[in-house]
């Protein structure tokens, strides 16, 4: 079974529920250091999660998901991610991340004493994030 | 001798009172099945979650940083989640109990209330409440526990407390639950734990961002999740603790109805008696 010694195991875990758990041969996601791709037999490392689309690569088949945050445990065989929160395409309501994400670049834009700038960002990168994987829908 | 009436009209307060305690069990029954499932749901999380942190700890153990070595204040910042509603047996006040009974001084706590029956108790021994969350027991979601933790968290930064620790009662099974204390913030890798994850870090483990910024960047959620277990955990144990003391409250209406039924027999019996020798007193005295 060739096609099988390059896959491994993808979890990926929210506080309520197992979201995804399957052998798979690549996972791609955005990580505070930029975009990262997965295989196997990677060398263990620990990576932060910065909102952006998950993409999972089971043999000719591709998933997509929202992943905003957590992190992401990396091992040879193995990667886990500790998401706090992720979506499926179906689960995204487009309308409301239309929304906050014209809320969040008016609040940018305006730039006004007291916004927090980062949270602000982050709100829009979220909803950038959302946009873009209703998108596979 | 209570009088026939009186016992009658004592058995059928006792029996409405069983019907209510019979149905708060049936309620929570439902509702405990419901809280154990999440709780167990989330459970692959928080073990996951502390797994990790404990690995990244053991490599990263001589770090300086402020989540790990404690702040200078005195000050000690306690979460207390707790029921809103009561006749949940000892359930609420076994968790303030370990306030009220443990190292504490009174005057170096601030309280972070979740349930309105610990905030009470709390306020009323005098101690000082922080906040009050009680609306988030009812239904716990991880957005409050992320509101509550980067709470907590921004007043251990300023330096307004150094130290946090989460009361809750954990849920071991439906029968057994722990009023347990746990101390959040500054982060202690335990001894056995070190055991543990040194055989996982045999292949070390490498971290992007450094070390330090990640531990930034992770202790937060780490507090959060725990911060969320507990209150998933404390919905589990108040419904099984209200679950158990409704089914004892069934069982003690039950023995006490039954004795009145007795002692109700016995009166009309006693009262029969009497009547019949009333009877043929009077006609032994015609005749």
């Amino acid at each position: 079974m060739a096609e099988n010694d390059n896959k491994f195991t993808l979890k990926v875990i929210t506080p309520d529920r197992v979201f995804f758990e399957e052998e798979v041969s690549m996972v791609e996601f955005n990580t505070v250091e930029g975009e990262v791709g997965i295989y196997k037999e990677h060398i263990p490392m620990t990576m932060i999660i910065s909102p952006g689309i998950l993409t999972i690569t089971m043999g000719e088949e591709t998933k997509e998901a929202a992943l905003h945050s957590g992190f992401a445990e990396v091992l040879p065989d193995k990667v886990t991610i500790l998401a706090e929160i992720v979506e499926w395409p179906s689960e995204i309501d487009l309308e409301r991340a239309e929304e906050s994400k014209e809320r969040a670049e008016e609040r940018i834009r305006e730039h006004a004493p007291g916004t927090d700038m980062k949270r602000a960002e982050m709100s829009l990168k979220r909803a950038v994030a959302r946009i873009n994987t209703a998108e596979y829908k | 001798m209570a009088s026939m009436i009186d016992i009658k009209r004592r058995k059928s307060s006792i029996q409405s009172t069983q019907q209510i305690t019979k149905a708060m069990k049936l309620v929570s029954t439902v509702k405990l099945q419901r809280a154990k499932q999440r709780a167990e749901q989330s459970k692959a999380y928080f073990n996951c979650m502390y797994e990790t942190v404990n690995s990244m700890l053991a490599k990263t153990g001589n770090l300086n940083h402020p989540y790990l070595s404690g702040g200078d204040s005195t000050k000690k910042a306690v979460i207390v989640i707790t029921s809103n509603r009561g006749l949940a047996g000892g359930y609420n006040s076994n968790v303030v109990k370990l306030i009220t009974q443990g190292d504490f001084r009174k005057e170096d706590l601030s309280i972070y209330a979740v349930g309105k029956k610990g905030k009470e108790v709390l306020h009323r021994k005098g101690y000082h409440i922080e906040e009050d969350d009680s609306d988030m027991i009812e239904e716990p979601l991880y957005v409050d526990a992320m509101n509550l933790s980067s709470k907590v968290l921004e007043a251990y930064t300023k330096g307004e407390v150094g130290e946090i620790y989460l009361a809750y009662t954990s849920f071991k099974n439906t029968v057994v639950h722990e009023p347990t204390l746990l101390k959040l913030l500054p982060v202690e890798a335990k001894q056995q734990d070190e055991k543990a994850s040194e055989k996982e870090s045999k292949a070390l483990m490498n971290f992007e961002p450094e070390d330090d910024e990640a531990l930034e960047l992770i202790i937060p959620k780490y507090v959060t999740s725990l911060i969320y277990g507990g209150l998933v955990e404390a919905l589990a144990s108040e419904n099984g603790a209200r679950m158990q003391a409704m089914d004892s409250a069934t069982s003690n209406a039950e023995e006490m109805i039954d004795h009145l039924s007795l002692m109700y027999n016995r009166a009309r019996q006693g009262s029969i008696t009497q009547e019949l020798t009333e009877i043929i007193a009077g006609a032994n005295a015609i005749s």
